[in-house]
């Protein structure tokens, strides 16, 4: 479903502004095309503008500028109601006046679909989230993620083609929201609706979308599926925000067949890919994920810069062991290692040589 | 059955259980846990107890106490037959629905009564009471308060004729009291701070002449606690001497007495029975015509009972009728129509209030806080000013030369000679008191409005209802709790509004407790008013009730 190449855009957002007061954008040039089906998650820390671009597509708020199109009709000025868009709400927005058959009957009522259709499809809906006898009841006596369960429900069984989610596991429990990613993510390739999920928490975007889009200040950062995003961030935004991430700042020395030799800030000289640098002399920050450093520099190519590192801790996590180095100034260098019998432990003291291969180690823009 | 004892299930452990639980918990020293439990929350009832305390005491001396004195008087009637109870006991036998005169015995019973009455000045008390039943009942008895002695001075002038000894009160007092009080009496000054002994009848005195042994004790008594005089040296009442004249008339045998004056007496029996006499029918006939009709007598008889449920069939526009409670004449009907009226425009106020305070509510509640709170400070501005201010700022509003009509003659719409009449009527009241009342409904509208997130209406919308569908299935089924609590606390404050109606209502714009007001300061029937007040609290509480049974108060929510 990954596969974008052919299909058609189905939700598509055209250099798309919005200003809430007339003096700084909260959403600056936003392009986004989805095709059908595809779970798109808008990642971002809070403020950058991911919560604005759902409610604009939702009908909530309108754009300042730009185009917002659904299946090619644009929709800026069509009213929320006529816009066939299912919507999973942060607190669910599960009507408490009214049982849960009867949320779910809702949409349908409005729509004035006959009684025993409509019955037909609550209990289909219910079967669904596997919340089948539960019709009666009021959602006060519901569990979040009972609850959650519902609200799902209710945003799909009016057979909206397009789902929005505006963080929906945000109020749940650790197990109970990773239950639930695989719930929504199971249900939604079943019926193979188009998601735009919102959510600042990233293994929730890396774990069920097809795509993340990346939010910062405005702005699409980077929008990729997860296993790009993760491997091969194409900002230092991106790679702090998604993982963990060992940076150390440094300038460009030169760059030659793809590979860039940086001289870092106490001298040590790396190897990196350069992504968005292109010339020396220029700041960099260099960045390397904790799992792709290696200290058996036997492993590595002949001719590979290594550095010295000093350990400082060594955490014992059960299924990875996670040290604690001093790299080049910075204190805070960890590599994960997995507890393979053979593996070595490090002790606090010890001093190592550490390397990579180049391509795991990017050179970023130094912000 | 059978089965289950041969296999034993998950369920026979559970029964097991069960069983073993049916006796009393116990606590750790053996005492049932639901004892222990109690002797441990009691010193925290106690104490809260205590912290309520003053109010409590507070609210129970001034408020809870006088209410229920009040509504006692609603059924109390004690007057009658404290002011008239020989009258009352003879009225027994008579029969009021027969158009027959009473008897003899019951104008006589009635002379003692009303000439004691009017002795201790209480007479015109009753009067004033049997006047709400029967009008000219009040002038009646002030006429025969004074009318009663003609019929006594004519047995007192022949006494007085035959023996000037009649004249002097101690002639009396010798014949009457004990030899023992007499020189107790004698001895007695007024200087000495206390009071005259009491009287004590002579041996045997009683038995021989009866009727003058009871009244010259009531005169006795009177003289003695009521003037602070003494009873042996004063004069008796014209009564005592148609007393006596009764006693020597009906074969008192006083030959039998050997007390002092036995000769003024013997010389009285044997005189009495050629004295001019009047019956007592015919001595109350001369006071007024209306005593030897029978509508007085019905009357007290109707309302001799100590207790009388008088007043509140009075409240229903109904009367006390010989034949039982019958419905007043059309004309007369007042009470019936003031209800209806209270509750039907307490229900346009209360409707008005929702209408003109749940748009106000509902912008309140979806404004930024700090607009929303100065906004707040207008709905409240009205708390901040006299009552009596805002009323009087509406009837220079809406007078017919007030600023409204002269704005409207300014312009045009109406004619200077056919300004609109917009005060002392209903309207005047309604369009007052919803101003004055409208702040009781925005509040709780508004307390109830900011509870509901802007999401459920997001939601609807997103499940395809228009702004309309998503208002009504979904917003406004959650503020009904608001209008609730707004409509309880309006309606209720409206159904006993005095100040507004009483100033802009007019004639046709006043309210029940108007009347209930006049009762207690003007016409002084406080039993009416009590009777009126007690159906009104009891419409409330039903109201109360039926709101209850219907929403359910649980859903009233002031906050």
């Amino acid at each position: 479903m990954a596969d974008t190449a052919n299909s058609e855009a189905f939700v598509e957002f055209e250099r798309v502004q919005k200003s809430y007061d007339g003096e700084t954008l909260v959403v600056k040039d936003l392009n986004l095309a989805l095709p059908k089906g595809e779970f798109l998650t808008m990642l971002g820390p809070s403020g950058s503008g991911k919560t604005t671009c759902l409610m604009m597509l939702a009908g909530f708020e309108t754009a300042t500028h730009g185009d917002i199109r659904l299946d090619g009709v644009a929709i800026n000025n069509i009213p929320p109601h006529k816009r066939g868009i299912g919507m999973v709400f942060q607190n669910y927005a599960l009507f408490p006046h009214m049982t849960v058959a009867e949320n779910l009957s809702f949409p349908l009522e409005v729509r004035k679909i006959g009684k025993s259709e409509r019955e037909k499809k609550v209990k289909r809906a219910l079967e669904m989230v596997q919340m089948g006898e539960f019709g009666g009841r009021r959602p006060a006596q519901l569990s979040g993620g009972q609850q959650q369960r519902i609200a799902l429900a209710r945003a799909l069984v009016f057979e909206a083609e397009l789902v929005l989610m505006d963080e929906p596991l945000g109020a749940l429990d650790k197990q109970l929201r990773e239950h639930m990613q695989f719930e929504i993510k199971r249900i939604a390739d079943n019926l193979g609706i188009t998601v735009v999920y919102v959510t600042h928490d990233q293994t929730e975007a890396l774990t069920m979308s097809d795509r993340v889009a990346v939010f910062n200040d405005g702005r699409i950062q980077q929008l990729a599926p997860p296993d790009v995003l993760y491997e091969a961030p194409e900002n230092s935004f991106v790679a702090q925000f998604i993982g963990e991430n060992n940076t150390l700042d440094g300038t460009i020395k030169e760059i030659a067949n793809g590979v860039a030799l940086v001289e870092l800030d106490d001298g040590g000289l790396i190897d990196a890919k350069p992504v968005n640098v292109s010339q020396p002399g220029e700041r960099t920050r260099v960045s390397i994920r904790p799992e792709r450093v290696e200290f058996n520099v036997d492993r590595l190519a002949e001719g590979s810069h290594t550095l010295k590192a000093e350990v400082q801790e060594f955490i014992y996590m059960g299924d990875i062991f996670r040290t604690r180095l001093k790299v080049a100034g910075n204190n805070d260098f960890i590599i994960k290692t997995r507890n393979a019998p053979d593996q070595v432990r490090l002790k606090p003291g010890e001093i190592v040589e550490i390397g990579w291969q180049p391509e795991d180690c990017r050179a970023l823009d130094a912000n | 059955m059978s089965n289950a004892s041969e296999a034993p299930t998950p369920d026979d452990g559970l029964r097991l259980m069960e069983s073993a639980d049916t006796g009393p918990v116990l606590a750790a020293d053996g005492t049932p846990l639901k004892r222990s439990l109690g002797r441990a929350l009691r010193r925290q009832k106690l104490r809260a107890l205590m912290l309520i305390a003053p109010l409590l005491l507070f609210v129970l001396l001034t408020f809870i106490a006088p209410i229920a004195d009040m509504l006692f008087r609603s059924v109390e009637n004690q007057i009658v037959s404290d002011t008239l109870p020989r009258t009352v006991v003879a009225l027994k036998d008579w029969d009021s629905t027969s158009g027959e005169l009473p008897s003899e015995q019951i104008y006589e019973a009635a002379y003692y009564d009303i000439f004691i009455a009017a002795e201790r000045k209480l007479h015109t008390r009753l009067g004033s009471r049997l006047n709400y039943e029967l009008t000219g009942a009040s002038s009646l008895f002030r006429k025969s308060g004074r009318g009663l002695d003609d019929i006594g001075e004519v047995y007192q002038d022949q006494f007085e004729d035959l023996n000037k000894a009649w004249k002097d009160g101690e002639t009396w007092a010798q014949v009457m009291g004990s030899d023992a009080w007499l020189s107790e009496a004698n001895s007695w000054g007024k200087s000495s701070g206390k009071l005259a002994p009491a009287l004590e009848l002579r041996d045997g005195i009683a038995e021989l002449l009866p009727k003058t042994a009871e009244s010259y004790s009531s005169f006795a008594n009177f003289v003695r606690v009521d003037d602070g005089d003494n009873p042996a040296s004063e004069d008796p009442w014209s009564l005592v001497y148609a007393a006596l004249w009764q006693d020597l008339t009906s074969g008192a045998d006083v030959s039998a007495y050997s007390g002092p004056n036995a000769d003024l007496l013997q010389e009285a029996a044997s005189a009495a029975q050629d004295f001019e006499s009047i019956s007592f029918t015919d001595g109350f006939a001369e006071i007024d015509e209306d005593w030897v009709d029978t509508p007085i007598w019905q009357t007290i008889k109707t309302y001799s009972p100590k207790y009388t449920s008088g007043y509140f069939l009075n409240s229903v526009d109904m009367k006390k009728t010989p034949d039982g409670p019958a419905l007043r004449d059309e004309d007369q009907r007042i009470y019936g129509l003031l209800f209806k009226r209270t509750m039907f425009m307490s229900l346009v106020i209360t409707i008005s209030c929702i209408m003109l305070g749940y748009p106000v509510a509902w912008i309140l509640a979806n404004l930024p806080a700090r607009t929303a709170n100065l906004l707040m400070i207008l709905v409240l501005l009205p708390f901040w000013t006299s009552l009596l201010v805002r009323t009087s700022a509406w009837k220079v509003m809406l007078q017919q030369q007030g600023v409204i009509n002269d704005v409207l003659v300014w312009l045009g719409l109406v004619g200077d000679g056919d300004r609109l009449v917009m005060i002392n009527n209903q309207f005047g009241t309604i369009v007052a008191m919803t101003h004055i009342l409208l702040p009781f409904m925005i509040l709780p509208l508004y307390s109830v409005m900011q509870t509901i997130p802007q999401t459920y209406l997001r939601a609807a919308k997103s499940l395809g209802a228009t702004n309309w569908t998503a208002f009504w299935r979904v917003y406004f089924p959650q503020s009904v709790p608001g209008i609730g609590a707004g409509s309880i606390l309006v309606f209720i404050l409206a159904i006993g509004y005095y100040i507004t109606p009483e100033i802009v209502g007019g004639t046709t714009g006043t309210f029940i407790s108007n009347r209930i007001a006049y009762h207690i300061s003007s016409s002084l029937n406080w039993g009416l008013a009590a009777a009126l007040g007690a159906i009104l609290l009891a419409v409330v509480l039903i109201l109360y009730w039926a709101y209850d049974k219907i929403v359910g108060i649980d859903n009233v929510k002031l906050g």
